[in-house]
């Protein structure tokens, strides 16, 4: 079996009192989707942000692609090929669609010390955000500001910056969250393409997305695993539909 | 800001051209109080401008800028105190100190945010400040006259009001030139990132402290270059120039003309020095009418003058 991309090992966060990731561990495949799926205050948020950076753990360890990175800051991280999406649109609202990919193709294309020549012409930054955003179906909309952009297209847009650092890893938080059900529709679409080339954890809400999507699935509760199987197994865990699925019916009707 | 022809460019347009030919003006008419009014308000509007870059694309409030104009300054007039009166040697020390300045100060204050940043910069200003009033050897307190202005040999004369008044300008608009092209730039993108949003751009892989700082010290050196080009015009260089009511008022200059606004801060200097200069012509409380004009701007205009201006196009 190969070595996983990503390992995580004994992770715990504390929050005051709170302990938001408790002592937990996990393995992702190169080639994988995984899912991890939680009720609300699971923790889910807070394991992302720890494995891109943003938050540091209290003790435990983060393998990326065979390097330790556990206390390596979010850009180095991603320099790694490590890229997320947040939960809650981050996007540099002043900016336009291009711009935003733009920048993120930049990050990853030598340093940006370079003060003169104007960024905005550099032709191979250009065609790889236009590529990027074709990807996720943006391409129309390159020279809109954020701002104008409606919520889906923001969605897509976070996807399409994430893709232009060229990641290992994507690391995608709740990436149908606040979608109607025909742009919900699109994101899977283009999830099963993306799930082709990258490796990605997926953090999600929409079980019927989560279950079309996922290679295995990871179930967190109060910051633990209680398991982490095939889709399948996970349907019929016990343990899992009295802690978290008993109330939806859909997920347990859906094959 | 697609179209070239907007009420914001040809206002900007309508002051560069008046700059270039105040001197015109002022030679036809007699006036000569214009010119050196108007000297003054060129190098403010070229530490404003510094400031902007820093303030308006960067996103860091300092309230601390105006220590490098007391640095930019005291490095000319210490130097010609000392006997060296070259512009040559002065005006590149004044450069150097002002950026080793810089690179201290934001190096430190650059671990703080928001509030923090403000009073961080404003501490290590008013640092400055006092260090420059203890200096009894260059006149403490009471400041430094500079007796002989910086000397470019035959290349320009300092001394002359009219090539003074173009030298500051040339150095304004080269200055807005290099902030433009910065600002435009690889770099200049990123660091307008960090602005609308630091975490997004460190989860896309930039170190955001390291653009920032750099930012940080190209404004600080800008603004020591206007701090050199102050003490030439009023021959004199106080710790004054440093206190933080300066940093406040070319703050003021910064959010009067548009934060952001390539522009905006030479129009910011414009209006706020000559409303400075007209009203105490009637009160000695000005202030007292200035200050009411700010809150109008800063609550119903915001984005400045030039923001306003922007709005007004599109109707």
């Amino acid at each position: 079996m190969a070595d996983p991309l990503l390992r995580v090992q004994h992770l715990v966060r504390r929050f005051g009192g709170i302990t938001a990731t408790d002592n937990l561990s996990l393995d992702v495949m190169p080639g994988e989707l995984h899912a991890i799926i939680g009720p609300n205050g699971a923790g889910k948020t807070t394991l992302i942000s720890q494995l891109t950076g943003q938050l540091m753990p209290n003790s435990g360890a983060i393998h990326f692609a065979g390097r330790d990175v556990t206390r390596q800051p979010a850009y180095k991280r991603s320099r790694l090929g490590l890229a997320r999406s947040f939960q809650i649109t981050s996007l540099l609202p002043d900016f336009s669609a291009i711009d935003n990919v733009a920048l993120a193709a930049q990050a990853h294309d030598g340093h940006s010390f370079r003060f003169w020549g104007s960024a905005r012409k550099e032709k191979h930054l250009r065609d790889a955000a236009r590529s990027a955003l074709k990807r996720v179906g943006l391409e129309a909309r390159a020279e809109v500001p954020v701002l104008e952009l409606s919520h889906g297209e923001q969605r897509e847009l976070e996807l399409a910056v994430a893709l232009a650092t060229k990641p290992q890893l994507l690391l995608l938080d709740e990436p149908m969250a606040g979608l109607g059900v025909t742009e919900s529709a699109r994101m899977v679409g283009l999830l099963k393409e993306l799930r082709k080339e990258v490796t990605i954890v997926l953090v999600e809400h929409d079980m019927e997305a989560v279950f079309a999507l996922a290679d295995r699935i990871t179930v967190l509760v109060y910051g633990r695993v209680i398991a982490c199987d095939s889709p399948d197994a996970i349907r019929n865990n016990e343990e899992v539909k009295r802690a978290y699925l008993g109330d939806q019916h859909v997920v347990v009707g859906h094959v | 800001m697609t179209s070239a022809l907007n009420a914001r460019n040809i206002v900007a347009a309508i002051a560069a051209a008046g700059l270039l030919l105040l001197p015109l003006y002022s030679a036809l008419s007699g006036n000569i109080f214009i010119l050196t009014l108007f000297t003054r308000i060129v190098i403010f509007a070229l530490a404003a401008a510094s400031l902007n870059l820093m303030m308006g694309y960067g996103g860091m409030m300092s309230f601390g800028h105006a220590a490098y104009l007391g640095i930019g300054g005291y490095a000319v007039g210490i130097l010609a105190a000392e006997g060296i009166g070259s512009g040559f040697i002065q005006w590149p020390v004044a450069l150097i100190v002002s950026a080793l300045f810089a690179l201290v100060i934001g190096a430190l204050s650059l671990r703080t945010r928001g509030v923090y940043f403000i009073m961080i910069t404003l501490a290590f200003a008013q640092m400055a400040y006092y260090i420059a009033s203890g200096m009894s050897r260059y006149g403490g307190d009471d400041g430094l006259t500079i007796y002989k202005r910086s000397d470019f040999g035959g290349l320009i004369n300092l001394s002359n009001r009219v090539q003074f008044y173009y030298l500051c300008l040339g150095c304004l608009f080269g200055g807005l030139y290099l902030i433009w092209r910065i600002v435009n730039s690889r770099f200049g993108m990123v660091v307008r990132g960090v602005r609308s949003n630091e975490q997004r751009m460190q989860a896309i892989g930039f170190h955001a402290n390291r653009y920032r700082l750099v930012c940080f010290v190209i404004a600080g050196t800008i603004c020591g270059l206007a701090g050199a080009l102050l003490a030439n015009n009023t021959d004199f260089v106080s710790p004054a120039v440093m206190y933080w009511t300066r940093s406040g008022d070319l703050m003021v200059m910064v959010i009067l003309g548009g934060m952001g606004s390539l522009f905006g801060p030479v129009i910011g200097a414009i209006v706020y020095l000559v409303l400075e200069e007209l009203l105490s012509r009637f009160t000695e409380y000005w202030a007292l009418i200035m200050g009411p004009l700010l809150l109008l701007i800063v609550l119903f205009a915001r984005g400045g003058i030039m923001g306003l201006l922007g709005r007004m196009r599109r109707g």
